[in-house]
């Protein structure tokens, strides 16, 4: 097991820059995942510390050690790809052994780590099948399994759930966390789903156009995202973004509408901003504001209702039913406590 | 009376009807058209061809049957051993050849290079001129007098300045050269239809390969060459038949010469069957090819059969 140290990276193809300078410093045994929306360089990220890109500027340490011109081999990493790529041609059994053929380990020691594996993951009965002769969710166990006989210090993953239906996914993201929990190695994770990062990290690293925009724990982020991206970013549904200017004691959008909210920053009276509101941070309050609904979607557990206020559209849900119909008014109001502001011209979060 | 005669009982369809419409005999239908072709252009020319072995038929008078008496001539005759022999040889050096030069340029033009379209373009060469153009192409190479590799031999100081090589003149000579044009005609088919195989296999192999600790070799070794196997398997079996069955190169080059050293089967057949009049002789000599053929099919077939991790349901 070991630290990862990404300094200052960055990456160019020719002319085309796609990773603007990277840094991210993983502790031993953390679970890290990189998020981000498509063609962020998430996998560019990851595949530069597994060294099957070249590094153009900046320096990737594994341990104490600098990587920027160690084989891919030498690195003791071990990687699981989006499609899993596993040999086709060789069975499960095969597949996880590979790695240590190749180094010519004896066959008591093969057997005996690949029939480990095996049971972590409980793939004991599919030894001998092929990869054609899996499920999704199986070939995906191997892939992992894959990894796990290598015993690396480092595990990448890119994507490794995209390809499953939701329930599946689901089952894996609790196997993989609980699998880190019980080999406690690094553990670098791509995903483009913020749920996942939500559930699974240690830290999340958000990234965006080639720049990390937030790195921090899961409900950090939640809590105190440091730019609209962020904001926008993490959260299911999305924050509700408002634009307008602070005013003593409040914030009026462009609609003039005035939101109550908890404290304003100093000296921030009169300045251009945007409010965040987070869809399950709206409450029906009889004293409220009045919101006309539009659409109202109830899964069960909660409602979700995309409503308008004063000209302004907001997503909300709330734990309560509501038997509201399109057209009709509901009276609603901000948590004043989880009120986010962020500046307008640079987005940057003002509190 | 009248009554029976508007009563419409619906008759039951003939057999022709239904097996117009049943959906196994449907399939039939649709082969028809070319089981008919396939009947009348293959199997009929070559029925006629082994019937035509068992007769002492010439050109311009029909024979009598004569049993295997050509065959038993041809066992006794020197010529036709030698021609056997040397198409076997033929066969097995240019293939091994092509083989060998095909797989190492397809590993070679999958990789990532400047000018790749126009790499592989040129790599086809050699099979899209015609065959008897190049065979006239390699008069020159392989002349006495004017030949490249007698020049490259002399520059290089292996020969000296008025010493010369009767590259098509010497048996042994003549046999390397016609191999050697066979191997420069067969390689691009190889060599392209290798590298469309390499191409299905997925980049993300070798990544996963490259990080599990393979060499440059071991990712060949374990990776692409068990991958690329039913292809080759295709590949070797069309080159064998093509290279077993061939005549346009050789009747081009050297017309079997010098004294017969460089005759295949099928040259030999052309000779005895159509130039010396003897068709019987001739058929038999071509129909003696069908068990060669006829083998390397069987061996094929068997390596093609599909292998174990092929089966299943598509997982792409
Ligand atoms: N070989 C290449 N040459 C040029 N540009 C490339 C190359 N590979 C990737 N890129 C560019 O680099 C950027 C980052 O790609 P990357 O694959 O890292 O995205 P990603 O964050 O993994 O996205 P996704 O979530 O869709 O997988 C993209 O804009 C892509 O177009
Ligand atoms: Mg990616």
């Amino acid at each position: 097991m070991a630290s990862v140290d990404v300094r200052g990276v960055h990456k160019a193809y020719g002319a085309t820059k796609v990773i603007h300078g990277v840094d991210i410093a993983i502790k031993d045994g953390e679970f890290v995942i990189l998020v981000g929306p498509s063609g962020c360089g998430k996998s560019t990220l990851l595949r530069m510390i597994a060294g099957l890109e070249n590094i153009t500027g900046g320096e990737v340490a594994i341990g104490d050690r600098v990587v920027n011109n160690v084989p891919p081999k030498e690195r003791d990493i071990a990687m699981v790809f989006q499609n899993y790529a596993l040999y086709p041609h060789m069975t499960v059994a095969d597949n996880m052994a590979f790695s240590m053929k190749l180094r010519k380990a004896p066959a008591s020691e093969i057997k005996e780590r690949v029939d480990k594996a095996a049971k972590i993951l409980g793939l004991e009965k599919l030894l001998d099948r092929y990869p054609r002769q899996l499920s999704g969710g199986q070939r995906q166990r191997v892939a992992m399994g894959r990894a796990i006989v290598r015993d690396p210090q480092v595990f990448l993953f890119d994507e490794p759930l995209s390809n499953l239906d939701a329930k599946l996914r689901v089952q894996m993201r609790t196997e993989i966390k609980e699998l880190h929990q019980r080999l406690k190695t690094t553990t670098i994770y791509v995903t483009h789903d913020q749920i996942e990062a939500m559930t699974m990290a240690d830290k999340i690293v958000v990234m965006h156009d080639g720049i990390v925009e937030q790195m921090g724990a899961p409900l950090e982020l939640y809590d105190r995202p440091e730019n609209l991206f962020v904001a926008g970013f993490i959260g299911s549904p999305a924050m509700n973004f408002i634009k307008g200017a602070i005013e003593k004691g409040g914030f009026r959008d462009m609609q003039g509408t005035l939101w109550t909210i908890g404290k304003t920053p100093a000296g921030s009276v009169g300045k251009k901003a945007v409010m965040g509101l987070r869809p399950e941070h709206i409450m029906l309050d009889p004293k409220g504001l009045k919101a006309t609904v539009h659409v109202v979607e109830p899964t069960g557990s909660e409602t979700q209702v995309v409503a308008d206020v004063g000209g302004q559209t907001l997503t909300c849900v709330f734990r309560e039913r509501i038997s509201a119909l399109p057209g009709e008014a509901i009276m609603i109001s901000p948590d004043k406590t989880v009120t986010h502001l962020f500046d307008a011209e640079s987005g940057k979060r003002l509190h | 009376m009248m009554a029976s005669a508007s009563i419409v009982t619906p008759s039951e369809p003939g057999l022709f009807e239904r097996l117009k419409v049943n959906r196994n005999w449907l399939g039939f239908w649709f082969m028809v058209p070319a089981m008919i072709f396939l009947l009348f252009f293959l199997a009929w020319p070559l029925l006629l061809g082994m019937w035509m072995s068992m007769t002492d038929m010439r050109i311009g008078r029909g024979g009598s049957f004569v049993g295997f008496e050509n065959y038993q001539f041809l066992l006794d005759d020197r010529d036709f051993l030698r021609a056997t022999a040397f198409t076997l040889t033929y066969t097995a050096v240019a293939s091994v050849f092509k083989f060998a030069i095909g797989l190492y340029l397809a590993i070679l033009l999958n990789n990532n290079m400047p000018f790749k379209a126009f790499i592989r373009a040129i790599v086809l060469i050699p099979f899209i001129v015609p065959t008897v153009l190049s065979a006239v192409a390699f008069w020159w190479i392989f002349d006495t007098q004017f030949s490249i590799f007698t020049w490259l031999l002399q520059q290089w100081g292996f020969l000296g300045k008025d010493q010369f090589i009767n590259w098509l003149g010497d048996p042994f000579l003549a046999q390397c050269s016609v191999i050697f044009a066979n191997i420069w005609r067969g390689i691009p088919f190889i060599a392209i239809t290798l590298l469309a195989g390499l191409q299905t296999v997925s980049p993300s192999l070798y990544e996963a390969a490259t990080l599990d600790g393979a060499t440059g070799w071991q990712r060949f070794r374990f990776v692409t060459y068990p991958l690329l196997t039913p292809i080759i398997a295709v590949v070797m079996t069309f080159s064998v038949l093509f290279t077993f069955t061939d005549f346009q190169l050789i009747w081009a080059m050297t017309r079997g010469g010098p004294v017969n050293a460089t005759h295949l089967m099928a040259t030999l057949s052309y000779q005895r069957g159509i130039l010396g009049g003897r068709l019987g002789e001739g058929a038999a000599i071509a129909t003696a090819m069908v068990p060669f053929l006829l083998a390397a099919i069987m061996i094929s077939w068997f390596g093609l059969q599909r292998r174990k991790w092929q089966q299943g349901e598509n997982n792409d």
